[in-house]
C-alpha cells in the first residue's frame, strides 16, 4: 500500500542525500518525493510517497527519525488531507487534433501554457488520479514529453505538520 | 581572541575533556598538526589510519569516553572507513576529524580529494563539512554530543584546509539547538508496569543482555534485577562482561557459538527480557524457533531496534540505566524454583568442552591460561575468527568493558590496534589481544605504534596456519575443499624483534604458562606465537539459519 509521509527537515547541505540514501540502503521503495522550503527558510518539507505494509512504514519512520536533520514525521495517509500534483505534458497537435486536445484540457481544467506550431503544452494540477486520467486521455495524441512534480500534501482543518 | 581554525578546533576538542587523540598526518591536516604541536593534547601516531580509528574505538570501549581520531583528506580519510563502519555497527562513541581540500577546490577531483561525508553517510550517526571557521567550535560541541548520547556512534567532521588555516574569533559553543535529536531517557511508565507484571507472572524467565548494558553502564542494575527475579542471564558477544560470567545465574553467551544451556534456556523460557540487544541473526538463528514459547519484552534506546527483526509483546524505548531502575522500584523478590534447577542441570550436563591432545596445544587451553595468569583481570581484545569465539567461550568476563571485540562488522585486524587504544586508556592494566595468524597480519604494522609509545600490549596469536573460521565452514559445508584458506606465515618472533618488541614462539603446552607470565611482566609489547592444533573447530555450532537448540558438536 502507498503511504504519504510529510517530513520536516533542517535545511542543511546533504539532507536530501541523507534521506534518499536511507531509503535505498534499507530497501524502502519511494514512489515520489517532493521537496521545498517552508515559510521558515531554515526548514524544508518533504512529501514522500512510500510503498510498504504497516511494519515497513514503522521502520521507515523510525529510521528517518534517527537522522539528526529530521525534525518531524507525519504519516498522513489515513487522515483527512489535501493532495496535489503538478503535471506538464507536451503533445503533438496538428490542425485536426488541436481542437480535440483543447477540449480535453477543458474537461480536466488544464491550462495551455505553450501553443507551438506542431505541439501544445498543457499544465494541470490535481490529485494523482486526476493527473493519471489526463495522461490517459492524451495518450492517443502522441505525448512527446511528460513531467510530474510528485505529490505534495497538507492536513485539512486545524491539524498541521509544522513546528508551530 | 583571534585563532586559526585549527587552533580553535584543537581547543574545542580539549574543552570536551579529551586528552588523547589517535592519528596520522598529511597535507590537508598540516594546519591541524601544527596546532597540535604545542597544544598539550597527547597524539598517538599510528602506522595506518585504520589503526588510528580502531585504537580510538578500543580506547572508547575500555574507558567509556569518546575516542578521537584524525586523518588527512583522500586516502587518509578513506583508510578510516573500516574503522568508522566498525564503530557504527557496535555503537561506539567515536569522533573522526578529516582534512579536506580547500573549499574552492571541492568537487573538482582535486589532488587527494574524496567525498568523505558522502562516503560515510551510511556509517556515521551524523557528519559535518565545515564551511566557516567560526562554526568550528559549535560543530565540535554537537559532534561530541551526538557521538556520546542516545545510542552512541561515530560522527565525522570534515575540515577543508582553508577552514583550518583561516582566522577566527574563538567562540565558546552556545547552547545546542538540535530540534531533530532527542536522546531517550526513562521508559513509558505504563509499559514498564506491564513489563514488571509479566516478569512477576512468569515461571521460566530468561534475560538476554547485549552491548547496551555496557554502553549505558547498567550492569549493576541488571545484576540486581536478575537476582531479585531469579532469572538466568545470557549475553551476546557484545554483552560479555555486562553480567558477571562467574555468577550462578550466568549462562554465558548464546547464539551460533553460544553454550547449549543458554540456547536451551531461550528455547524453553516463557518470558524473554531482551535488554540492549538487536536480535542479530548470529544470535537468533531461525527466527521462528527463537524463544518460541516466550512473551518478549524488549528494552532499547533506539526505537528502530524494537520490532525490527522480531515482533515483541512489550516494547520499551529508553536508556537501560533509567528503565531498569524504574523496574527495580516495582519488582519484588522472587524465590528460586524448578526453572533454576532445570537450568542448573543443563549447565552440568552440557558444559563447554574440548578434548586435550598429548603433544599438541589446544587454543582453548591457551585462553584458559591467559585467564589464570591474569587472574581474570586483563582487558581482552580479539581479532575475528575461531580464536575470537574461543576467547568468548573460555575466558570468564566478570566486568564490563573487559571484553572488546568487533561484533557487528566482524573486522579482522581490529583487535591489535584496539588493544593499543585500550592500553592508552588504561595504562596500569594488563591488555591482551587474542589473535589469529590471519587477522594479526591485517594491522601488524601497529607494532611500530606500540613500541614508539611504550605500550606493553600482549598479543597472543592462535597460530593454526589457516584462516580457521573460513576453513571450518569449508570443512562443514563445502566438503573439505580448503579453497585459499591455508597460508604460510612469517617468523613472528623475528617480526616482533625487528620492530623492537619481544617475540616468543610456543610449541609445547608446558611453555604456555611461563611465556604468558614473562609477557605480563615485560614492559615492552610482546608478540606470542602459539602453534596450535590446526583443524580444531569451534563448537557447539548452530548451522546458519538453523534453530538455536539444534547444535552440532
Ligand atoms: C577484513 C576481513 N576480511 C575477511 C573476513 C572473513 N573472515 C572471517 S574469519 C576469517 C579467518 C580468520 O583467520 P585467523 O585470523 O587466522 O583466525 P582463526 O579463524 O584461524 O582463528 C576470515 C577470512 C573478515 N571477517 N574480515
Ligand atoms: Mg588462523
Amino acid at each position: 500500500m502507498l503511504h504519504t509521509v510529510a517530513v520536516l527537515v533542517e535545511n542543511n547541505p546533504g539532507v536530501l542525500a541523507r534521506v534518499a540514501g536511507l531509503f535505498s540502503r534499507r530497501g524502502f521503495n519511494i514512489d515520489s518525493l517532493a521537496v521545498g522550503r517552508t515559510d521558515d527558510p531554515a526548514i524544508s518539507r518533504m512529501t514522500i510517497v512510500v510503498e510498504g505494509d504497516h511494519r515497513t512504514l514503522e521502520q521507515v519512520t523510525k529510521q528517518l527519525h534517527k537522522l539528526v536533520d529530521v525534525i518531524k514525521i507525519n504519516d498522513i495517509t489515513e487522515e483527512a488531507h489535501v493532495e496535489r500534483e503538478l503535471v506538464m505534458i507536451k503533445v503533438i497537435a496538428d490542425r485536426t487534433t488541436k481542437l480535440e486536445i483543447m477540449q480535453i484540457a477543458d474537461v480536466f481544467r488544464a491550462k495551455i501554457v505553450d501553443f507551438g506550431p506542431k505541439t501544445l503544452t498543457l499544465e494541470a494540477t490535481g490529485t494523482e488520479d486526476k493527473v493519471n486520467a489526463l495522461e490517459e486521455a492524451l495518450r492517443p495524441y502522441s505525448i512527446k514529453e511528460l513531467m510530474r512534480t510528485g505529490k505534495i500534501a497538507m492536513l485539512r482543518g486545524a491539524k498541521y505538520t509544522s513546528l508551530k | 581572541m583571534k585563532l586559526t581554525g585549527a587552533q580553535a578546533l584543537i581547543k574545542a576538542i580539549q574543552d570536551e575533556g579529551v586528552d588523547t587523540v589517535f592519528g596520522y598526518p598529511g597535507g590537508q591536516v598540516l594546519p591541524i598538526y601544527d596546532a597540535l604541536y604545542d597544544s598539550g593534547l597527547k597524539h598517538i601516531l599510528c602506522r595506518h589510519e585504520q589503526g588510528a580509528a580502531h585504537a580510538a574505538d578500543g580506547y572508547a570501549r575500555a574507558t567509556g569516553r569518546p575516542g578521537v581520531c584524525i586523518a588527512t583528506s583522500g586516502p587518509g580519510a578513506t583508510n578510516l572507513v573500516t574503522g568508522i563502519a566498525n564503530a557504527y555497527m557496535d555503537s561506539v562513541p567515536l569522533v573522526a576529524f578529516t582534512g579536506q581540500v580547500p573549499t574552492p577546490l571541492l568537487g573538482r577531483d582535486s589532488f587527494q580529494e574524496a567525498d568523505i561525508t558522502g562516503i560515510t553517510m551510511p556509517i556515521t550517526k551524523h557528519n559535518y563539512l565545515v564551511e566557516d571557521p567560526a562554526d568550528l567550535t559549535q560543530i565540535v560541541r554537537e559532534a561530541f554530543y551526538v557521538a556520546t548520547t542516545g545510542r552512541p556512534g561515530p560522527v565525522l567532521v570534515d575540515v577543508p584546509k582553508d577552514i583550518s588555516s583561516g582566522e577566527t574569533e574563538y567562540h565558546q559553543p552556545g547552547p545546542l539547538c538540535m530540534p531533530g535529536y532527542k536522546p531517550p531517557t526513562s521508559g513509558d511508565a505504563e509499559r514498564v508496569d506491564a513489563a514488571v507484571k509479566a516478569i512477576m507472572a512468569s515461571e521460566r524467565p530468561v534475560i538476554y543482555a547485549g552491548g547496551g548494558v555496557i554502553s549505558s553502564n547498567a550492569h549493576q542494575e541488571l545484576k540486581r534485577l536478575a537476582e531479585m527475579t531469579v532469572a538466568p542471564v545470557t549475553t551476546t558477544l557484545m554483552g560479555l562482561g555486562g553480567f558477571p560470567g562467574d555468577h550462578p545465574l550466568s549462562l554465558g553467551m548464546l547464539g551460533m557459538h553460544g553454550s547449549r544451556y543458554a540456547n536451551y534456556a531461550i528455547t524453553d523460557c516463557d518470558l524473554l527480557l531482551a535488554v540492549g540487544v538487536r536480535f542479530d541473526d548470529r544470535v537468533t538463528g531461525k527466527i521462528e524457533s527463537f524463544a518460541p514459547n516466550a512473551k518478549v519484552i524488549h528494552i532499547d534506546i533506539d526505537p528502530a531496534e524494537l520490532n525490527k527483526n522480531v515482533p515483541v509483546d512489550i516494547a520499551i524505548v529508553g536508556n537501560l540505566k533509567y528503565v531498569l531502575t524504574q523496574m527495580l522500584e516495582q519488582l519484588t523478590t522472587k524465590l528460586p524454583g524448578a526453572w533454576l534447577d532445570k537450568v542448573k542441570k543443563w549447565k552440568k550436563e552440557y558444559p563447554l568442552k574440548y578434548a586435550s591432545k598429548e603433544g599438541a596445544i589446544k587454543p582453548q587451553q591457551v585462553i584458559e591460561e591467559i585467564y589464570n595468569v591474569t587472574g581474570g583481570k586483563a582487558r581482552i581484545t580479539t581479532e575475528v575468527g575461531q580464536h575470537q569465539m574461543w576467547a568468548a567461550q573460555y575466558y570468564t568476563y566478570n566486568n564490563p568493558r573487559s571484553f572488546i571485540s568487533s561484533g557487528g562488522l566482524g573486522t579482522m585486524g581490529y583487535g591489535f590496534p584496539a588493544a593499543i587504544g585500550v592500553q592508552v586508556g588504561c595504562p596500569d592494566e594488563v591488555v591482551f589481544d587474542i589473535a589469529g595468524d590471519g587477522s594479526i597480519q591485517m594491522n601488524i604494522q601497529e607494532l611500530g605504534t606500540a613500541v614508539q609509545h611504550q605500550l606493553p600490549v600482549n598479543v597472543a596469536i592462535m597460530n593454526n596456519g589457516y584462516l580457521g573460521m573460513v576453513r571450518q565452514w569449508q570443512e562443514l559445508f563445502y566438503n573439505r575443499r580448503y579453497s585459499h584458506t591455508e597460508m604460510p606465515n612469517p617468523d613472528f618472533v623475528k617480526l616482533a624483534e625487528s620492530y623492537g618488541a619481544e617475540g616468543y614462539r610456543v610449541e609445547s603446552a608446558s611453555d604456555i604458562r611461563p611465556v604468558l607470565e614473562q609477557a605480563v611482566k615485560s614492559k615492552k609489547p610482546v608478540l606470542m606465537d602459539f602453534v596450535v592444533e590446526q583443524e580444531e573447530n569451534v563448537v557447539p555450532m548452530v548451522p546458519p539459519g538453523g534453530a538455536i537448540n539444534k547444535m552440532l558438536d
